[in-house]
């Protein structure tokens, strides 16, 4: 237990954005070579997809988003070392909340405009009853 | 269990038992975690600009639509080329923390070129679009399309500046404390790049050439 605890330095309680649990070098490459192995993987299924007659056509662009935020998550986790570890709390929180702002503005926008269109009159006949 | 041992946390990892005087947390974290916040707010800006782009997508004004201009073979490699730069982007960080010089330049000057191919390609697609007469003043669709493509490629030239930069402070001064901090930072800023990248090429060139 002792010899675990000593192997990090005693400061270290929370681990920057970033940083990765300190391992050996193998380990290490081999963590960033998974994630790009990965987001390959991903990639290429987004791209194939997106131009394939092989699925059902309207589950295409809702496949594209899962591919796109899946890839995401691969990016978060072996690139930018983000996870659910005690000492990354406070990334993962800060994460969190810049992932509610963008879907609030997103989806709040895309919502709203949408509605928008479909109340609005044409912009045509719009035009007519200013005259 | 000792009260070192407590005192640091790891016998305690949700820290159920505070300590006093525990002290400020070290600088890299501190200077990590704001870098990280601006990061979030620098995405949360780019959401701006996908909303944007969502809404005005199909406003083509009688104009050619994104399934009529996008080459995605072109977009494609442009994914390639920015990927690999974030591998080897990683790979200039485990040389940054063994204190490798020479590991570090190679990579670091692999991501770069990379970057700047990346820029090259996407540079060659806004003018070919602009001599088409697609340029952003054709549409709402080509305006917001040009903001947030273009916003993206800013970001990495900006990353790129601040990557010769860092190869040069590394030459100048070495590796030290507040160089592995900025090294981080840079590491953190292009990682987010990638990830925003991803949502531009699914969002904007596979979504508009699907529809």
């Amino acid at each position: 237990m002792s010899e675990q605890v000593h192997g990090r330095q005693a400061h270290e309680i929370d681990v920057a954005p970033g940083e990765e649990e300190h391992g050996s070098l193998g380990s290490r490459v081999l963590g960033y070579s998974l994630g790009l192995a990965l987001a390959i993987l991903l990639t290429a299924t987004s791209f194939f997809i997106a131009g394939t007659d092989l699925v059902w056509q309207p589950s295409i662009p809702v496949a594209i988003v899962v591919l796109a935020i899946a890839q995401m998550g691969v990016h978060i986790v072996f690139f930018l070392h983000i996870t659910t570890g005690p000492d990354n709390t406070n990334n993962v929180l800060a994460l969190a909340f810049g992932l509610l702002i963008v879907f609030l503005v997103v989806g709040g926008s895309i919502w709203i405009m949408d509605h928008l269109n479909h109340n609005m009159m044409p912009m045509d006949q719009l035009m007519q009853m200013q005259r | 269990m000792s009260a070192v041992e407590m005192a640091h946390g790891h016998a305690d990892p949700h820290h159920l038992h505070p300590v006093e005087h525990e002290g400020p947390a070290p600088k890299r974290i501190v200077t990590g975690f704001g870098f990280w916040i601006f990061l979030l707010s620098d995405i949360v800006m780019f959401s701006c600009f996908f909303a944007t782009y969502a809404v005005l997508a199909g406003q083509t004004n009688g104009g050619p639509s994104g399934a009529q201009l996008f080459d995605l073979k072109n977009v494609a490699i442009e994914t390639a080329l920015l990927l690999l730069s974030s591998f080897t982007c990683g790979m200039a960080s485990i040389a940054a923390d063994l204190r490798n010089f020479l590991w570090f330049q190679v990579s670091m000057a692999v991501t770069a070129v990379l970057g700047a191919g990346f820029l090259v390609l996407e540079a060659i697609e806004f003018i070919d679009l602009v001599e088409r007469g697609a340029g952003p003043s054709r549409s709402a669709f080509l305006s917001s399309f040009f903001s947030l493509v273009g916003c993206h490629g800013l970001h990495v030239t900006a990353g790129i500046l601040w990557l010769l930069t860092m190869m040069a402070q590394v030459v100048a001064k070495g590796f030290r404390a507040d160089i592995q901090r900025r090294i981080l930072c840079f590491a953190l800023f292009w990682h987010a790049l990638d990830i925003i990248w991803v949502a531009v090429f699914s969002v904007v060139y596979l979504l508009g050439s699907a529809a």
